[in-house]
């Protein structure tokens, strides 16, 4: 045969399309890939991004239940402004939310870095200990709220039960006892009300922080350990210059996670105080269903709903770039 | 075939792949989807129909028990299922806007108070219905709550309020009587505390004894939240008055505890026996009575109510209807309808009335006649509420913006303030400020 003949041919003259492996478009995987995101995203639109979406419109709005509403501008978020409830809320979230976040992250580093120790029924403490985050918070929240009661709290009798043992020191937190027994008005005082709702935030949310924090020291490899002890490092310089180090990337996702759903936390001062005693423990997300909801301005209660996005929106944007700046690292 | 071949066919599917799998889940998504858009809902078969009801659970159980059973007795005359669903009535309100917003839910749901005026765009109009069950010989303040612009949103139902309840072995043990003016109250309340048994009163966040408390001192004062034409008018020397008297109350008289109460502690604390005197509906006393009855406990012999004192202005009671109240999307309307024709016959009511044995009073002035009444003398200053009773609004328009106050508790806060140590023109100068907010 010739090989002239036989001379490949010139790559302009093929048909490319032909010769490609027919693969059906389902198999595709420009296709397949948004078919399957669809769902979620779907269930994203409906349930996240409309709702969000509506919210934004109703605080410019002057809506009521059952009424459409009409544009009014900024005047929801003056209205805010002249209300002393909305600034107490305002102060109520952030200290709420910092002081939760503080004592949720030390305790629950400090758990994690005890159960991270082999002792025995060290298994089922990790189990147990993540109890109160399981149970539904309404439910463990009605416990407490028994635990609180202004006349038969359970603390209040232990507490009489130690005074009774002329512990004197228990005269420093109530001044005067009431018929010969000493009393917090766990609820009804606005300190101690704020207390117990940081309290049961911080009883409810540290396992998750133990836990997550746990499952970050186990990654820390046992040399770095006998490294560092071989160097003469003590306990507190082993944890301070290698742990924290090491899991700091999930302890940034833990805080910034707990900061966001504490900050809109509801649940638990709805069945606690109703934001009482007068408003000392109004957070944003009680207010704005109290504004909403209760009293049917709706329009005014997104407006109050929608003071938490700025905060939560920087607090997301900065770990973002803080994980992409660890990621390139 | 071998046994394990055989097997193994009917265990083991060949892999779906990508494509089948896509193809069958669509394929059933656009099934559904296609039953939803023909049938307007899920695609269930036999609809049965339904009358869904969404009240209070009341503080006396038997209540809710004869609610239940007169639902279902009106069902079985009607040929509908009738579902009672009972709810604490805090929560009332925020179930009413998800229902009103989302045009689906209950088809009656009992609003109390003048919620009618919040949630009047989803209730039709119940015209027929008020007269047929009193008209004008309503209450007027429980009429108001309903009237919405010349409609009537609702049907009362029935109205609640409270007295004092008093225990009075220890009024004999502080050589005290039952007061008849806030002055004689403080002497009595100073008393009964130093016998170690105070008044209790909440000033937490809950709909009833707070408000019932609040509104009805500042009124006997003198003082209003807002005038006749609905302008601001907190600011005066009656509720300045009125602020001053209750921090010395609170202190010398008061279990002071009251500030983290709800609706349901004062009862814990009096049958519990750590107070003397507190105002409430007569869920106490009811209480007390059964226990008594089952177990020969002499503690309700010594229980006796009476009525709010007498202030520079008089005597003043809040007063709130429960009113049953049709929803716009309901689509079993005439039955509802016929629902609250059915509670409101003469021997249906009247078994209510008695099973809540002096909690609850009919709407209409001829229930004061009722010889429950004179059964039991304790009971009597309940029959006489109605008389007193204002609603939250007064003497301004009962409108949707005193419900909003309501909602916001500002009265109740504005004492709750005074009495933690504020001054009363810091507390009066934010109480002002807040109603401006809404009556602006």
């Amino acid at each position: 045969m010739n090989p002239t003949s036989t001379t490949t041919p010139n790559v302009s003259e093929l048909d490319l399309d032909a010769m490609k492996p027919r693969v059906p478009w389902l198999e595709r995987e420009g296709v397949l890939g948004y078919l399957l995101l669809a769902p979620a995203l779907i269930l994203i639109v409906i349930f996240m991004a409309y709702p969000f979406g509506l919210g934004i419109w109703f605080s410019f709005t002057d809506k009521l239940v059952g009424d459409p509403g009409k544009f009014v501008g900024l005047d929801n978020f003056l209205k805010n402004f002249r209300s002393q409830i909305f600034w107490q809320s305002a102060w109520n979230t952030l200290f709420f939310t910092a002081m939760a976040t503080i004592f949720k992250t030390i305790l629950g580093m400090w758990l994690a870095v005890i159960l991270n120790r082999k002792f025995k029924f060290s298994r089922f403490t990790r189990a147990a200990i993540l109890l109160p985050f399981i149970v539904p918070t309404v439910l463990s929240t009605l416990a407490w709220l028994w635990m609180f009661d202004a006349t038969f709290s359970v603390f209040n009798w232990i507490l009489n039960w130690f005074w009774k043992l002329d512990i004197s020191i228990f005269d420093l937190v109530i001044k005067a006892p009431y018929r010969g027994r000493l009393r917090i008005n766990w609820l009804g005082d606005p300190g101690w009300a704020m207390f117990s709702i940081i309290l049961v935030n911080v009883w409810r949310g540290v396992p998750f922080f133990a836990i997550t924090f746990l499952a970050g020291l186990q990654t820390v490899p046992q040399d770095m350990y006998d490294a560092g002890a071989i160097d003469g490092a003590n306990g507190w310089q082993r944890f301070w210059n290698i742990t924290l180090p090491m899991i700091k990337p999930i302890a940034v996702v833990v805080v910034v996670f707990s900061i966001v759903v504490t900050f809109a936390d509801f649940q638990l001062v709805y069945v606690l105080t109703r934001g009482g005693p007068h408003n000392s423990t109004h957070l944003f997300a009680t207010l704005a269903f109290q504004v909403s909801m209760q009293s049917g301005n709706l329009g005014e209660g997104a407006s109050i709903a929608l003071f938490m996005l700025p905060f939560l929106a920087v607090l997301i944007l900065w770990q973002l770039l803080y994980l992409r700046k660890e990621e390139s690292a | 075939m071998d046994k394990q071949t055989e097997t193994t066919k009917v265990a083991w599917q060949p892999g779906m792949s990508r494509r089948e799998f896509i193809k069958t889940t669509s394929g059933l998504a656009v099934a559904a989807g296609a039953g939803w858009g023909m049938f307007g809902q899920a695609p269930a078969f036999a609809q049965e129909r339904e009358l869904h009801i969404l009240e209070w659970s009341s503080f006396v159980k038997p209540a809710d028990v004869e609610t239940d059973r007169q639902a279902a007795e009106f069902g079985k005359q009607e040929g509908i299922k009738v579902r009672v669903e009972h709810i604490n009535a805090n929560d009332l309100n925020a179930r009413a806007t998800a229902a009103v917003e989302s045009g689906a839910g209950p088809d009656l749901i009992r609003l109390l108070g003048n919620q009618p005026h919040v949630y009047a765009k989803g209730l039709i109009d119940h015209g027929d219905l008020i007269q047929e069950v009193g008209g004008e010989t309503i209450w007027p303040s429980l009429r108001d709550g309903v009237n919405v612009n010349g409609v009537y949103r609702g049907v009362p139902y029935f109205f609640g309020g409270g007295a004092y309840v008093y225990r009075r072995d220890l009024f004999d043990e502080a050589k005290v009587g039952p007061p008849q003016t806030w002055d004689q109250f403080m002497d009595v309340g100073k008393k009964v505390k130093d016998l170690g048994y105070p008044i209790g009163q909440s000033l937490g966040h809950s709909f009833g004894d707070p408000p019932g408390f609040c509104y009805t001192l500042l009124w006997s004062f003198g003082g209003s939240l807002i005038d006749k034409n609905a302008k601001v008018s907190i600011d005066s020397q009656a509720t300045r008055d009125s602020i001053k008297y209750l921090a010395e109350f609170w202190k010398s008289a008061c279990d002071e505890s009251g500030l983290a109460w709800d609706d349901t502690s004062n009862n814990r604390a009096f049958l519990g026996e750590t107070i003397s005197c507190t105002l409430n509906g007569a869920s106490i006393y009811f209480v007390a009575k059964q226990n008594w009855e089952k177990k020969q406990d002499p503690f309700v012999k010594q229980l006796d109510h009476f009525l709010s004192p007498e202030g520079p202005a008089g005597r003043f009671h809040t007063i709130s209807g429960q009113n049953s109240c049709i929803m716009t999307h309901s689509k079993v309307q005439s039955a509802a309808k016929n629902y609250i024709r059915f509670i409101h016959k003469e021997e249906n009511f009247e078994k209510f009335f008695v099973i809540n044995n002096g909690y609850i009073i009919g709407v209409v002035p001829k229930w004061r006649e009722h010889d429950l009444w004179s059964r039991d003398p304790a009971l009597t200053p309940y029959r006489d509420l109605g008389t007193y009773g204002q609603h939250i609004g007064y003497p301004g328009p009962y409108d949707r913006r005193s419900q909003e106050v309501f909602a916001k508790y500002i009265i109740v806060d504005l004492y709750a303030r005074a009495v933690k140590g504020e001054s009363p023109d810091s507390v009066i100068k934010w109480a002002e400020s807040e109603l401006k907010n809404i009556y602006s």
